[in-house]
């Protein structure tokens, strides 16, 4: 895949949620997809709750600003987040957002995805741990940025090996759900 | 204990430009410069392997005198530099010098932390109550009720047990003595060197010129005369009556114990860290 | 085991990780291209991955470009937004028969490493602001005694605690003044991943070749961003180690100095038996009141840095060829300073970028030039201006309005878009 300019995707969300990890997979991904990329994150001091972001910008030219000002594509784990950067996406860009805990959207994107990926994830894998996962993975198939091998060696390489296992379960949850979604 | 000729400690000393020294006519810091200098002698030590470290402060001026490796570094960090020594060339032995202001206000927080780690440091603290090199302003050690220029109405802090806050903090080897006793001192500062873990000595040292005559404690001989009469070897103090004993200087080896030393304990990590990576 | 079999054991090991026998093992990796334990790190995660580019953390460079440089001894205190440093020297430094000591406090952290460095180790510590402003005076202590020693600062918004995950560039001025009295400083500023690591090493080299304590200022942004790297060829990686004394220990000064007020420095235990003191000395280390001998220390510590400012400073010049409006920024800001470069040049808008690598020594030559070349200087950073007023300082023919300002002091970054807007003021 060619990248015309700057691919810009935030991962927004709570502390604690994995947001910063399925950054560094995101960008990791892309390294070995043969891209430029930068990953950036903003969280609050605490390490659980608070607000939590990560920035990944994907490019073959050279990356200047690191951080993501008109998403090409946001992912939304929490009300807060999607309200506070809804409405810094691109015209044609990609929503995807946690029906679990985002219940309201203040505006209409026209790629928009909605899915309660924690519920899902919950119930799918037992509990809810590996929902960035989930939803990474499932951004990725709809995207299609990085390759799905791609995201799986970063997953493995990302991940202590005692939950390598339980993380290829859910990018292959994410994978189905991705194949199954309907618009 | 061997006798060391003058002319030995002579051998030791910086002569050229380095002389005469600071300190005043009287002053107890070249009495515990002899005595160091009479401990590396007896114990036939190399002095290319001996590092000596101070602060800031009238004691922190020996190490200039003393031809030794030698740091004189910032007000109460000497121990802080001295951990930096050890660390890096563990077989070297560091003697730290230090007085009672450098030592238990500024450098208070090193001192308790190399005591808790066990580092093996000599340190050589001269408490002379006072802060002499600025001209007699209380220091943590000045008693209650004594004189200092910022204490004009008389001292209202209660002083530091230095050897106490050191065995709190975890020292293995403490003692205290006195300037009057100068082959005690030399012993207590061979079995520091010899120790093999974090040592104290407190010497309680005369500072005739600001704190006596501030506190009129007469000049030099006279104080010398109160550190004998006015102090107590920890042995005898279970033979004595409690009122003989109140108010004066417990003198002895305080506390004594076997506590893995610091480098050690660094040099079994490196060793289980690099057979890990063989495996 | 007795006291004395302990020793011995302990002293071998420690022989074991002595630069020499580093230089040795190296050599010998090199030439049986063994794969245990690589020298450097680099090579490490090559050889690991299978690949030449990979993912890196500003941090992480910085790391591992300390251990490329030969770094063997760390003391530091955990502090954000630069704690991933010392988490990563902690794991790797004892690997390698370095020397990991977590201290008390920043003030411990400054003097243990400058205690280890005069002892012979190639010694860094790495902070955030409050952490680096207790250690100013130990920075003052390593520059007069002349003790080589690299402190890191990732730099945190605000006095005090302010906000320790927000980026600003508040300490540009702290890093070359914050030390009481007169002293030179040299301070190095990464942009992006790959530099933190080659500053790194830079900053090590600087401090062993010019005897001082050399600042390594990143952007939290900086330290905390992760970017694709293409790892350098270690064998392009230039590593400088102090002079040693060649003369006999009754000769030694331990501030001698040749034509380019550059010094042999021994170390403890080598039988020099040298003074160390933060008290103004002569040549020999001593102490002095002497007025001639105060002046002439003084201007050996000024000297060493002004008689070799061609070697110190590095600048990268960006589009400036043709540009009527030039931007100076360092760090971070220098990449905002790029992406808005390209949407003005695309509106045919002939800006460029200056953008030191080396702030301190400040350099003068290459903005005195540009000042010539541009119409319109901008400077943005990410204080309440501290660059822009050595801009102006060598400002003689232009007016006050053509060296415009733009800070940002809120925890942001400041953006393409407020750069861009800024130029267009200024057409």
């Amino acid at each position: 895949m060619k990248f015309p300019k700057n691919y810009e995707v935030r991962l927004s969300g709570s502390g604690g949620q994995g947001l910063i990890l399925a950054g560094i997979i995101l960008a990791r991904a892309a390294v070995l997809d043969g891209h430029n990329v930068t990953q950036t994150q903003s969280y609050g001091p605490e390490s659980r709750g608070g607000y939590s972001r990560a920035d990944v910008i994907i490019s073959d030219q050279d990356i200047y600003f690191p951080e993501a000002i008109n998403f090409n594509c946001l992912l939304a784990l929490t009300q807060e987040a999607c309200d506070k950067y809804l409405f810094d996406l691109r015209d044609s860009g990609v929503l995807i957002i946690d029906t679990t805990y985002v219940k309201n959207l203040a505006l209409a994107a026209e790629n928009t995805y909605e899915l309660p990926f924690t519920d899902i994830t919950v119930n799918e894998l037992g509990n809810p741990i590996t929902t960035n996962i989930v939803s990474l993975s499932f951004l990725v198939k709809v995207t299609g940025i990085v390759s799905d091998e791609a995201l799986e060696t970063s997953i493995r390489e990302s991940v202590r090996p005692a939950f390598v296992e339980i993380n290829m379960k859910a990018m292959k949850l994410g994978f189905k759900l991705a194949k199954e979604y309907k618009i | 204990m061997a006798n060391i000729p003058l002319k030995v400690v002579h051998q030791y000393l910086r002569h050229d430009k380095k002389f005469p020294h600071v300190w005043c006519a009287g002053c107890s810091n070249g009495i515990i410069l002899g005595a160091v200098v009479r401990a590396i002698a007896s114990m036939e030590l190399n002095r290319d392997d001996i590092v000596m470290v101070s602060g800031i402060g009238c004691s922190s001026r020996m190490p200039v005198y003393i031809d030794l490796n030698t740091m004189h570094t910032l007000h109460g960090r000497a121990i802080a530099y001295a951990t930096g020594v050890k660390m890096y060339k563990p077989h070297m032995k560091v003697i730290v010098i230090t007085g009672d202001g450098d030592c238990t206000a500024i450098g208070g927080n090193h001192l308790i932390h190399a005591a808790r780690r066990n580092l093996d440091l000599s340190v050589i603290l001269v408490n002379n109550n006072i802060y002499g090199m600025t001209g007699g302003q209380c220091s943590p050690t000045t008693p209650h009720q004594a004189l200092a220029t910022t204490a004009p109405f008389g001292n209202i802090e209660p002083e530091f047990d230095i050897c106490k806050l050191a065995i709190g903090a975890g020292a293995t080897h403490v003692a205290r003595t006195t300037a009057f006793h100068v082959t005690e001192m030399q012993r207590y500062f061979q079995a520091a060197l010899e120790h093999d873990g974090f040592s104290l000595i407190e010497v309680v040292a005369a500072c005739p010129v600001i704190y006596g005559r501030l506190n009129k404690k007469g000049g030099a001989p006279q104080m010398m005369k109160e550190f004998r009469d006015n102090s107590v070897p920890l042995t005898a103090v279970d033979k004595l009556p409690p009122e003989k004993v109140e108010g004066k200087i417990i003198r002895g080896v305080l506390h004594q114990e076997t506590r893995p030393e610091f480098t050690k304990s660094y040099a079994d990590l490196l060793e289980r860290v690099q057979t890990m990576g063989d495996k | 085991m007795s006291k004395t079999e302990s020793k011995t054991k302990k002293t071998t090991k420690k022989a074991a990780v002595k630069p020499s026998a580093k230089a040795e093992v190296k050599a010998k990796a090199k030439a049986e291209e063994t794969k245990t334990q690589p020298e450097s790190k680099i090579a490490e995660l090559q050889q690991d991955r299978e690949r030449k580019t990979v993912i890196m953390q500003g941090n992480e460079a910085v790391s591992y470009g300390a251990l490329d440089a030969g770094v063997d001894f760390f003391a530091g205190y955990p502090i954000t937004p630069s704690t991933e440093i010392a988490e990563i020297l902690a794991e790797e430094l004892p690997k390698r028969g370095g020397v990991y000591i977590q201290m008390e406090d920043e003030i411990a952290s400054i003097c243990a490493i400058t205690g280890a460095s005069l002892t012979g180790a190639k010694a860094l510590t790495a902070t955030s602001g409050p952490g680096f402003s207790l250690m100013q005076e130990g920075i003052g202590f390593a520059k007069i005694t002349e003790t080589p020693c690299v402190v890191v600062n990732v730099q945190r918004l605000g006095p005090s605690t302010g906000m320790p995950t927000s980026p600003a560039q508040g300490d540009i001025m702290q890093s070359r003044w914050g030390s009481h009295g007169d002293s030179p400083a040299i301070v190095l500023y990464p942009d992006s991943v790959k530099e933190c690591y080659e500053l790194t090493i830079r900053a090590v080299n600087l401090s062993e070749k010019y005897r001082t304590c050399v600042v390594l200022l990143l952007d939290e942004v900086l330290g905390h961003m992760r970017e694709s790297v293409t790892l350098p060829d270690m064998g392009n990686v230039r590593i400088i180690k102090r002079i040693k004394p060649t003369v006999p220990p009754h000769w030694y000064k331990h501030y001698d100095e040749n034509q380019k007020y550059l010094s042999p420095l021994a170390s403890y235990g080598e039988g020099y038996r040298f003074h160390v003191t933060g008290l103004t000395h002569d040549q020999h280390g001593f102490p002095t009141n002497k007025n001639n001998e105060a002046g002439d220390m003084m201007a050996r510590l000024r000297k060493k840095i002004s008689y070799n400012i061609r070697d110190l400073v590095q600048i990268e010049s960006y589009m400036m060829d043709d540009a009527d409006i030039a931007i100076f920024a360092a760090g971070i800001v220098a990449r905002s300073a790029k992406a808005a470069i390209a949407m003005a040049r695309y509106e045919g808008i002939k800006v460029g970028l200056l953008r030191p690598l080396t702030i301190w020594p400040f350099p003068d030559v290459a903005v005195r030039k540009m000042l010539l070349d541009v119409d319109t200087v901008i400077v943005p950073e990410l204080n309440q201006g501290q660059m822009i007023n050595e801009i102006r300082r060598l400002t003689k023919d232009k007016s006050e309005s053509d060296v415009i300002a733009l800070q940002k002091v809120n925890g942001e970054l400041i953006s393409p878009a407020e750069i861009l807007q800024k130029i267009k003021e200024a057409i």
